[in-house]
């Protein structure tokens, strides 16, 4: 059998929304247009962009939660479509951003975890089923006794790996991660890192892990993609979008972070950008990052710059850099 | 200096922590971070709430002592609500507008042979029947048609608000514009119509049970099934809008997990808490829909009593006999009461934003 080279393969994945203008007039919202990227089996990818630039919707839309307005997604070499997607589930998964509202306050930690394993069927009995769900138990670092409680007796870090456990409960192969750390305090989000981690190394899952915190993101991933408006401007390596950034977005993006130190974060120069993100509802022509730019020129205005590679696998979409 | 500070630049990314400044906690340590608390259930959760009410506990007390009463005591006593009092055998037509516990001369006589004569509690009416058990009775019929109603708009109502809620789009709006017409049907009026059809339908039917009732009595029923779940379909499917759209339901589909289920597992049982109130709410509702029904002549077939035919009938002699008026009025006050405490009970005991 040829195996195909990636995991996952998005190809110009585009999503658009419609949204009410008047009584019977709609324009589309582009939260996401033409995202186009490749997972191998075992990597992570990192998704990182600020608020409001697509990066949640490309994590839904690309496992089918939202109906793609345009583009294909491959896995495994095969395009999921509608149809295939249901016995898809079983290989691609989701952790949700908020570990208050991802979890039925209804439902104990046992059902809740093998809620996917009764939709897929997967066990047989109710003994076989109930070791399942103790062994994810395990796994995620909760303990076997509290299987009978209810999520809102647990905390947001534990919480968390009760959704970590539901999205390895059927064994996927890939994981989207929504901000699976940005509802968690600091001293949680460590450890539920590190558990990603841990993970990937005992199960060889892949994730597309989405984040605005590029520390994390650097941490966990072995390449970054830096999103704005809806469209990728930069992927490369996670060392190498540290040590070597092009893109100016991803130039701001880094100056941005905070440095622990008052004195190199004094000597340290900051680029601010100027003025506001434009609406997804009305796009600027030609790139969309040209109205904050300070490398911007005419050409930034008639025409898209698409990503081109810049040797070693480190793609960037910008004319000037 | 120079050399650490270009270290720090060049590692912008990394969360730059000194590990040697930690160490590893302990297993008792760990085990404080774990939140200890006793596992409850939503639903024991809202009894232990429900019974710290003292009105909830009083009006369930009470609707639980008005359901032993209307159980037992057509056992216990000897009279029947269609018979006429009958001494040693024979009717005694003198028997007629008692006072309570006061006997009539043909039953002081027989006392007075020797016979035993079971007290008439509530005296008895202008037909020389005991009031007692046509109160009896009568509750029957009212919380028979109280609890009926509410379930047929229960079943109704959850059902076509989940599936307009959770279908959303063009379904939704087709079906609410629906509900909003059946809104604004006058009921009365459908009352009086179904009932004058019905009589005429049902009057070759000779079921027991309608031919018991009455066909007023089924009309109500209908009527309730047809008009008045429109309340409860407009309640839940607003639930049904705001709770599909947390990232729970989300999760469930992203599981794989095909609509019925996400509806019956995880939308449906997190506005369980409003559905059950609103039920509870409905049944003195439909209790006094069916009293005021009686009251003006569409109600329950004679002989058979209602609460509300009880007190219509005590309206002729209320000047010499008011305790006629006061017996079956005290008790509708009773049970719509005790359901209205009990439903604002539930309502606190099953809002989790109540929770001190």
């Amino acid at each position: 059998m040829n195996k195909p080279e990636y995991l996952v393969e998005v190809r110009d994945l585009k999503q658009h929304f419609p949204i009410k203008t008047g009584m019977f007039s709609t324009t589309p919202l582009k939260a996401v247009d033409g995202v186009s990227f490749t997972i191998k089996p075992g990597e992570t990818l990192g998704l990182v962009g600020e608020s409001g630039c697509g990066k949640t919707t490309v994590g839904r839309s690309l496992l089918r939660l939202y109906k793609p307005t345009g583009g294909q997604v491959f896995f495994e070499g095969e395009e999921v479509t509608d149809s295939n997607m249901t016995a898809l589930r079983k290989k691609m998964q989701m952790v949700f951003q908020d570990p208050y509202s991802s979890l039925n306050p209804r439902m104990t930690v046992e059902d809740i975890i093998g809620e996917p394993l009764d939709v897929h069927k997967l066990y047989r009995g109710k003994k076989d089923r109930r070791e399942k769900i103790l062994n994810m138990m395990e796994l995620v670092g909760l303990n076997a006794e509290h299987a009978t409680r209810y999520a809102h007796e647990f905390s947001g870090g534990q919480r968390q790996r009760i959704g970590i456990a539901r999205a390895l409960a059927v064994n996927p192969k890939f994981i989207v991660c929504d901000e699976p750390v940005s509802a968690l305090d600091v001293s949680i989000q460590a450890q539920v890192i590190n558990m990603f981690e841990e993970l990937k190394d005992k199960l060889g899952v892949a994730y597309l892990f989405i984040a605005h915190d590029l520390l994390v993101v650097h941490h966990i991933a072995d390449r970054i993609a830096v999103m704005y408006l809806g469209k990728i401007v930069e992927v490369a390596s996670a060392d190498d979008l540290n040590n070597a950034p092009v893109h100016p977005y991803t130039l701001s993006l880094l100056s941005a972070i905070p440095i622990p130190d008052p004195h190199i974060a004094h000597s340290r120069q900051r680029i601010i950008l100027e003025g506001d993100v434009p609406s997804p509802m009305n796009l600027p022509t030609g790139c969309s990052f040209r109205t904050r730019c300070s490398y911007a020129t005419q050409r930034c205005a008639e025409e898209c710059p698409s990503l081109t590679d810049r040797g070693d696998g480190h793609f960037v979409a910008c004319f000037n850099k | 200096m120079q050399n650490e500070k270009a270290e720090f630049k060049k590692n912008i990314l990394s969360s730059q922590i000194d590990l040697s400044k930690f160490e590893l906690a302990t297993e008792e340590e760990k085990k404080q971070q774990d939140v200890m608390s006793e596992s409850t259930t939503f639903l024991r959760d809202g009894i232990k709430k429900l019974m710290k009410n003292p009105l909830a506990v009083g009006s369930l007390i009470v609707i639980i002592l008005v359901l032993l009463l209307i159980v037992i005591a057509p056992m216990v006593v000897p009279y029947e609500y269609s018979e006429i009092i009958k001494v040693n055998g024979s009717r005694d037509r003198g028997a007629k507008n008692l006072a309570p516990f006061q006997y009539s001369e043909k039953e002081l006589e027989f006392i007075a042979q020797g016979g035993e004569i079971f007290p008439h509690i509530m005296g008895t009416d202008a037909m020389s029947r005991d009031y007692f058990i046509r109160v009896v009775y009568g509750t029957r019929v009212s919380l028979l048609v109280g609890l009926f109603a509410s379930a047929i708009v229960l079943v109704i109502g959850m059902f076509y608000g989940s599936v307009s809620g959770y279908a959303g789009g063009r379904a939704d709006l087709i079906m609410m514009r629906i509900v909003d017409i059946i809104y604004s049907l006058p009921d009365m009026l459908i009352i009086i119509l179904l009932s004058v059809v019905l009589d005429q339908v049902l009057s070759g039917n000779k079921s027991i049970i309608i031919a018991k009732l009455g066909t007023n009595m089924v009309s109500i029923f209908i009527v309730f099934g047809l008009l008045y779940w429109v309340g409860m379909a407009r309640l839940v499917r607003g639930q049904i809008l705001s709770i599909k759209e947390n990232e729970y339901v989300l999760a469930a589909k992203a599981i794989g997990a095909k609509p019925g289920r996400i509806l019956t597992k995880h939308i449906l049982p997190n506005c369980l808490s409003v559905i059950i109130i609103s039920t509870a709410l409905q049944i003195p509702s439909a209790i006094f829909t069916e009293s005021f029904l009686s009251f003006v002549g569409l109600g329950v077939q004679a002989p058979m009593p209602s609460l509300g035919s009880l007190a219509n009938a005590a309206r002729e002699g209320l000047q010499s006999y008011p305790f006629k008026l006061i017996f079956p009025a005290t008790m509708i006050c009773l049970i719509v009461l005790s359901f209205n405490l009990l439903g604002d009970g539930l309502r606190d005991a099953f809002d989790p934003k109540l929770r001190r």
